[in-house]
């Protein structure tokens, strides 16, 4: 099929003795383009009384034989591939190929047009899908409790092992990239602060500035989006691609309970470090404006310090530190629940990591939105 | 029957670690004929299919397929060899974020130039040549069944109208209807087509009832090399037991039976 090759043709002749199509050269892959553009003329001119000659044809594929089959429809080939005095290899390649456009053409359907209508199919398809993804999560969320109520009283249930190794890769694995994000994005609170506060004369309020942003605000949600990033996507892919090779299925019929294997030591890991490294990203990001002061505005450490220990309440800390449960639940919960929804292929686990991550995300951002209206009406 | 070498194996020395799969192996396929490569687990079967289609460079030894080395030609050159034969992986490798007929018209866009039109049309044909119905050709690899799978996984390895067809264990994991439809489809095809079939499998009835020619992966090389029946007569303890076992046995009476 490498050889170079003749481009097949097909002749149409009419004389006395009446039509008759001749059809010669090579009927292959490598000319398709060529033969589909001559079938396509010649298709509306073969009539049923054609006499069809393939007996000068050089080589035929798959491709060739489906050209002439379409040209002249499969009743037709079917005839012609009766013809005795044809090599059997051609009579039957002709008769594999006619079948196979027969059942071919029965279940062709026309493609759906895309237009307004489909728009607000999708549109009514997301609301109602967002819908079911909500109930699916209150859902599991009940299950994962469920699973706590009727472990926690039965310490042969408890999953040391499991949970001890899911606190060492969410939680101390992630201290060093968490503790330098916190550093530099204290340091830019810092610079900000500084300049704008200048203009009023005030930019010693540099160090409340920081303070409050980090104890309240940048600790816990700057912790909570880099393990939305990477520990949710981490307990999806982990039990994603479990689900794929059927390993839950095996637990189940085990007679084990795969919330109490799998989800509840991730999720009580979570519980567990996501509020130890909120701490260390308070006092990286604290660190990292101080320096910042020091450089800049030329304070002194013990002055740095008292003014943090005089205006800084005990209240800030825990207001920003009570967050930092609720999220690691979410996000432990959201992470695994779509593990869960992962089906067969490899492209499901992607596709599911993915939305862990968007909706870990999107749901410690509206918590986190939430809980600043909820303190600011109690005045905390 | 014999016809010209398609694939000549000559010297091959596969290893792994320390452990040697295949010691000065030689073989020969001809043009148009099925061959069955049998062997016991760990006998090197894929390997030695993964070797000819040049996916494993051997220690030492020559692989030629159309009389080329796969391995020393130039990328442009070794492409246009590949697309002279269809591979059927064991678990049909069809991708999965593609439709079944996507992953057939896929290679016609690719390499036959098709436009998407043309090559999906084409693609249908292919798949109601594997014995597919029109609408599987919709949907996605991770809805079909097994045996589906591999037909799907049969038709894009058809899609270049390759002149060797290899197959990793077709009808592995199939019922036995299926398996039966699936052997006597690459009849018809390799009939049709005049394709030469390289056939790793473990099924006795798929041995009796398609190939011409059987190749017995042991002691590190082929064993033997010939008809079944011949195959069969071979005095080696594991032929024996392949053949003369309760499962042989059972696939030598009906293969006889049908023949009656």
């Amino acid at each position: 099929m490498t050889l170079p090759s003749a481009p097949g043709s097909a002749i149409l002749t009419r004389d006395a003795g009446g039509a008759r199509l001749a059809l010669t050269g090579d009927w292959t892959l490598v000319h398709y383009m060529e033969l589909q553009a001559r079938a396509n003329e010649l298709a509306g001119t073969v009539g049923n009384d054609v006499h069809v000659d393939i007996h000068a044809l050089g080589a035929m594929d798959t491709s060739g034989a489906f050209v002439i089959a379409e040209m002249l429809g499969s009743r037709r080939t079917q005839t012609l591939s009766q013809d005795e005095s044809l090599p059997p290899a051609r009579r039957a390649l002709l008769k594999t190929v006619g079948d196979a456009i027969d059942t071919y053409c029965k279940g062709v359907k026309k493609p759906r047009d895309a237009g307004f209508v489909v728009l607000l199919e999708r549109i009514g398809k997301g609301m109602g899908s967002f819908w079911k993804q909500t109930l699916k999560l209150l859902a599991f969320i009940g299950i994962t409790l469920q699973g706590f109520a009727s472990t926690v009283l039965r310490p042969r249930h408890w999953r040391m092992t499991a949970l001890v190794s899911h606190i060492e890769q969410t939680g101390l694995d992630a201290v060093p990239i968490l503790a330098l994000l916190s550093f530099m994005v204290g340091a830019v609170v810092a610079f900000l602060g500084s300049t704008a506060l200048a203009s009023y004369g005030a930019s010693i309020f540099t160090v409340d500035l920081i303070g409050f942003a980090f104890l309240r605000e940048f600790g816990v949600l700057l912790t909570a989006i880099l393990l939305a990033g990477r520990t949710a996507s981490a307990f999806t892919a982990q039990i994603g691609s479990m689900k794929a090779r059927e390993e839950i299925d095996a637990i189940r019929t085990l007679g084990l309970d795969p919330v109490e294997l799998l989800v509840l030591p991730r999720v009580l890991a979570l519980l567990v470090s996501l509020p130890l490294l909120t701490f260390i990203a308070m006092i990286a990001g604290i660190v990292g404006g101080g320096v910042v002061c020091l450089a800049v505005l030329k304070m002194s450490p013990s002055m740095f310090l008292s003014m943090l220990q005089a205006d800084m309440s005990l209240t800030q800390f825990l207001v920003g530190i009570a967050k930092a449960p609720v999220f690691a639940f979410m996000i432990g919960v959201i992470g695994c629940m779509e593990g869960f929804k992962v089906s067969g292929s490899a492209q499901s686990v992607g596709e599911h990591t993915t939305s862990a991550v968007v909706q870990s995300i999107f749901v410690v951002i509206l918590l986190d939105a939430l809980a600043a209206l909820f303190y600011m009406e109690m005045g905390w | 029957m014999k016809g010209e070498t398609v694939i000549e194996v000559r010297g091959l020395i596969n290893r792994f670690g320390s452990q040697t799969v295949h010691e000065n192996l030689d073989l020969d396929v001809y043009r148009g004929e099925i061959i069955g490569i049998v062997g016991g687990s760990g006998t090197g079967k894929s390997v030695l299919l993964r070797t000819i289609i040049g996916l494993v460079r051997p220690i030492a030894g020559e692989v030629r397929v159309f009389g080329e080395n796969l391995l020393s030609l130039p990328e442009e050159r070794r492409s246009q060899v590949e697309r002279r034969f269809g591979v059927l992986f064991q678990s049909g490798a069809l991708f999965s974020s593609l439709t079944v007929a996507e992953n057939v018209a896929l290679p016609l866009i690719e390499h036959a130039g098709l436009p998407r039109m043309d090559a999906t049309r084409l693609a249908g044909v292919k798949l109601a040549l594997s014995g597919l119905p029109v609408d599987a050709g919709r949907k996605y690899p991770s809805e079909l069944s097994g045996g589906m799978i591999k037909r799907a996984a049969l038709a894009r390895a058809l899609a270049l109208d390759p002149e060797i067809l290899f197959l990793d264990e077709p009808t592995a994991g199939l019922d036995p209807i299926s398996a039966a439809a699936f052997d006597s489809l690459i009849v018809t095809l390799r009939n049709a087509l005049g394709l030469t079939v390289f056939l790793v499998t473990h099924d006795l009835d798929t041995l009796y009832s398609t190939c011409d020619r059987v190749a017995v992966l042991s002691q590190k090389r082929v064993l033997a090399a010939a008809p079944i029946d011949e195959v069969a007569r071979t005095d080696d303890p594991w032929v024996q037991a392949y053949f003369n076992g309760p499962r042989g046995r059972a696939a030598t009476f009906a293969a006889h039976k049908g023949k009656d």
